[in-house]
């Protein structure tokens, strides 16, 4: 019997060496680590209300995407990822190094799919106005689709876009599956430069919350946070998350492949596993987050842990009685901060995990319900935790070098 | 002469279990059948009107039925039949436990237009807009709606079916997709992280959109009739892909492990490679250089020579640019064996399976290794002058073949390839 595929650290150590972000919040480690110093929250309750969502702070996308037929050729979300894509190829000292770019393996956590609302919302109208002839959805479609919508849909995209403007000959995958995605990319990529099959990877993921067609589709299930923002862990009695844009990447690197060129490491990536809970029964995912808790390398740091709770429920309350019996560990909520980022939530906690261990500090708490506490000193080993709004669970140990 | 490890001191990764659903039929049997009988599953489409599309035919699963149906319901139906049979022949683990993890190649999941138009139905007013749709949509009504369109839901609906251990990977390389699931659960093994790995790649989405999204790219063939000449690789007169359906699944074991529990071992995956295309979306760098290193790293990653293999399933889409891509790379990296290997794709028959696909043809390969028989090339009346493949036209080919290369290739600069074997090298 084989328990969780879990990677095996300690055979190669695997650094952080580069850190991309775009948020909410703002572009670049400075200007997000600014803004959770002096706690501030960029929400947007009016542009989707009743709905929330955290707007991404615009960027100059002409920085990291040239030329602007590749921005064409993108929607939103891929423009995001890309962007951060390259900020932490900036941030590792490696763009445009032709040698190791040709040879780096990338592994992306990604959804998809933009609709153009203005074609979705055409054909339903003329449908509910009589439109019935048997071939009405095709001769729309085919008159009305941008040809290169699909590009800008499809998951593997992202990788591709960020193939294209970056210039990234190595190997490239992309995984689906919301929150854990996110997850089980860092885990496969760590998993490959442990292992030695691979010596640098990128790793990451970007999400527009600023859709619609993504509102309709959580709403099914009555995800979306309504009316009034409120921290996550304060959100019991008003369950939901609020939508968030953000692209996250991250360069993991072999030790010596990082030493060999000179870089620097924010910290080591030690060790991340993953798991599905069936969430049957009350207690089912809290189990499993023990289970994965336990698959950790021992904690005997000065540890913290950062969360990407979506504020759904009962996924949500699952967790934070899996918190309750870890209450020695300072606890940070991005999706208080920076909203539900879906697929690129995981990385986005691992980026700030390294980014708090290398500035000596984890950034102050976010909560009005006492769920997370000050910190004094500085975090050595900082948990990532990534429980999915509905399927999967996925951890993370980030520790100083 | 057999070895649990390969030159490389790795773990060797056999296969002992295969299933596969084409537009042909279900199961191996059938499949290999009328694969060498040079029949094709490609036919005009049923399930939707086909007014006004400019390609009307399709490799569609129209045996196996969902309720109610989306793609990715249909997907996952055929992922579980694939599946079944794949655990059957393999007699591992026990009921709903499966002992290694899952890596699923799906395509990307999306709300579909029944779905849509019976949201714009419930709104009940003849201007319709997301707003509305919003309004609507909560309330539990459509709460099964989000279970269906979670990318994850296929993975997460298979795991818990067969009882897979961990986190199960959904994965996207485009039309490589199926490749990577099987190099993904070849990792695993070789890491010693499991002993074993399902594999399984599934596509059902020859729907209305995807079509036109296809057709708008101008990849398809518009040769309607007869539907069953539509898909000619390597001939003259061949204008794109057609798009079909299907599943592949492959259990994966270590060597050692399948020996140790008296598994009859089905073949061998010696190699897999992989290289990033970064010149454009959809096309391949006219230098072909990164579907040449691809298939030069799946050599070396086999520790292997051209000239040890002695068979090629080709990507062979039947679009213009592919196959001539694919036999000027070949040929850069076999030389003159480029023109002496039998090559054939069995895209002529069952069309593109896209997500599927990598996974379909692999187990097509292992079963040409099984049979020492290779599947016709068909329609492949009037060669290409410029591509001098030694085409497996029309009829089947008897052959000795000890080794194959598979090669796949997709959109966003995915290139994969696998070297099959029937024993450890």
């Amino acid at each position: 019997m084989i328990d969780t595929p879990a990677s095996k650290p300690g055979q190669t150590e695997v650094w952080i060496t580069g850190i991309g972000l775009a948020t909410s919040l703002g572009e670049g480690l400075d200007a997000n680590w600014a803004a959770l110093q002096e706690k501030r929250i960029n929400v947007d309750e009016k542009g989707f209300a009743p709905y929330i969502v955290h707007p991404l702070m615009p960027v100059s996308f002409d920085s990291q995407i040239p030329k602007k037929g590749d921005q064409r050729q993108m929607e939103a979300w891929q423009r995001i990822g890309t962007y951060a894509a390259g900020l932490a190829l900036d941030s590792a000292g490696i763009k445009g190094n032709k040698d190791i770019l040709s040879k780096i393996d990338m592994v992306v956590a990604a959804g998809g799919g933009e609709r153009d609302l203005n074609v979705d919302s055409g054909v339903l109208t003329a449908e509910a106005k009589g439109a019935n002839a048997p071939g009405f959805l095709n001769e729309r479609l085919m008159s009305d689709l941008r040809p290169t919508l699909f590009l800008a849909q499809l998951s593997n995209l992202l990788a591709g876009n960020i193939a294209i403007v970056h210039g990234l000959g190595g190997t490239s995958r992309t995984f689906m599956g919301e929150e854990v995605a996110g997850a089980d990319a860092a885990r496969i990529a760590l998993a490959r430069i442990a292992s030695g099959e691979s010596d640098i990877a990128l790793v990451g993921g970007s999400h527009n919350g600023e859709r619609k067609d993504l509102l309709v589709l959580y709403e099914f299930g009555d995800f979306n946070l309504k009316n009034k923002f409120a921290p996550v862990w304060a959100r019991k009695d008003h369950a939901g998350f609020a939508l968030g844009s953000a692209g996250a990447f991250l360069v993991l690197e072999s030790k010596a492949h990082a030493e060999a060129r000179g870089a620097k490491p924010f910290a080591k990536l030690s060790s991340v596993v993953a798991d599905l809970a069936k969430r049957k029964r009350p207690g089912d995912m809290a189990a499993t987050l023990e289970k994965l808790w336990a698959k950790l390398p021992k904690r005997e740091g000065k540890g913290a842990i950062i969360t990407g709770a979506t504020g759904a429920e009962p996924a949500t309350s699952e967790e934070r009685g899996f918190l309750k019996s870890h209450a020695d560990f300072p606890v940070r909520s991005t999706g208080t901060v920076f909203g539900h980022a879906m697929e690129t939530q995981f990385p986005l906690g691992i980026a700030l995990a390294a980014l708090s261990i290398s500035r000596g500090a984890l950034f102050p708490p976010n909560d009005s319900t006492g769920t997370e506490i000050e910190m004094e000193g500085a975090p050595t080993q900082i948990v990532v935790v990534g429980a999915g709004h509905w399927r999967g669970e996925g951890m993370a140990l980030v520790e100083a070098v | 002469m057999t070895a649990a490890r390969d030159k490389f001191g790795r773990p060797v990764v056999v296969v002992t279990g295969m299933g596969i659903l084409t537009s042909l039929g279900a199961g191996k049997t059938d499949n290999w059948a009328k694969l060498v009988a040079g029949e094709s599953g490609i036919r005009t489409i049923t399930r939707f009107p086909i007014d006004g599309l400019r390609t009307t035919m399709a490799g569609t699963v129209d045996f196996v039925r969902v309720d109610p149906f989306s793609s990715t319901a249909l997907s996952e139906r055929m992922a579980e039949i694939a599946t079944e049979e794949a655990l059957e022949q393999a007699g591992i683990g026990a009921k709903a436990d499966f002992p290694g993890p899952l890596f699923l190649a799906v395509a990307p999941v999306e709300v579909e237009w029944p779905q849509r138009r019976e949201l714009g139905r419930a709104v009940g007013q003849l201007d319709i807009t997301y707003d509305d749709l919003l309004r609507i949509s909560g309330g539990g009504r459509y709460s099964a709606y989000h279970h269906r369109f979670m990318f994850g839901s296929v993975a997460a609906s298979l795991a818990e079916t067969f009882g897979t251990k961990g986190s199960p990977i959904s994965l996207s390389t485009a039309c490589a997709s199926g490749a990577t699931s099987i190099q993904l659960g070849v990792e695993a093994i070789r890491r010693g992280e499991t002993d074993a790995a399902l594999c399984v790649a599934t596509d059902g989405t020859v729907n209305p959109e995807a079509l036109v999204r296809f057709s708008l790219l101008s990849a398809l063939s518009t040769q309607n009739d007869p539907p069953q000449a539509a898909s000619r690789p390597f001939s003259k007169n061949r204008d794109g892909f057609v798009m079909a359906e299907g599943a592949g699944a492959l259990v994966l074991e270590s060597y050692e492990a399948a020996t140790a529990r008296g598994a009859k071992i089905l073949g061998v995956i010696a190699g897999c490679g992989e290289l990033t295309d970064s010149f454009h979306r959809t096309r391949s760098s006219p230098d072909g250089k990164p579907i040449i290193g691809c298939m030069n790293k799946t050599l070396a990653d086999a520790g292997m020579t051209p000239d040890q293999i002695d068979h090629i399933n080709a990507h062979g889409t039947s679009t213009p640019e592919n196959d001539k891509m694919e036999f000027n790379t070949t040929s850069a990296v076999f030389g003159e064996l480029a023109q002496k290997i039998p090559v054939t794709s069995n895209k002529s028959m069952v069309g593109h399976t896209i997500s599927a696909a990598g996974a379909v043809e692999a187990i097509f390969s292992l079963l040409t290794l099984e049979h020492q028989r290779i599947p016709p090339t068909i329609n492949y009346d009037n060669p290409d002058p410029t591509i001098l493949f030694n085409v497996v036209g029309n009829k089947a080919r008897d052959a000795r073949v000890s080794a194959v290369m598979s090669n796949s290739f997709g959109f966003g600069g995915q290139n994969a390839s696998l070297i099959l074997t029937r024993e450890p090298a």
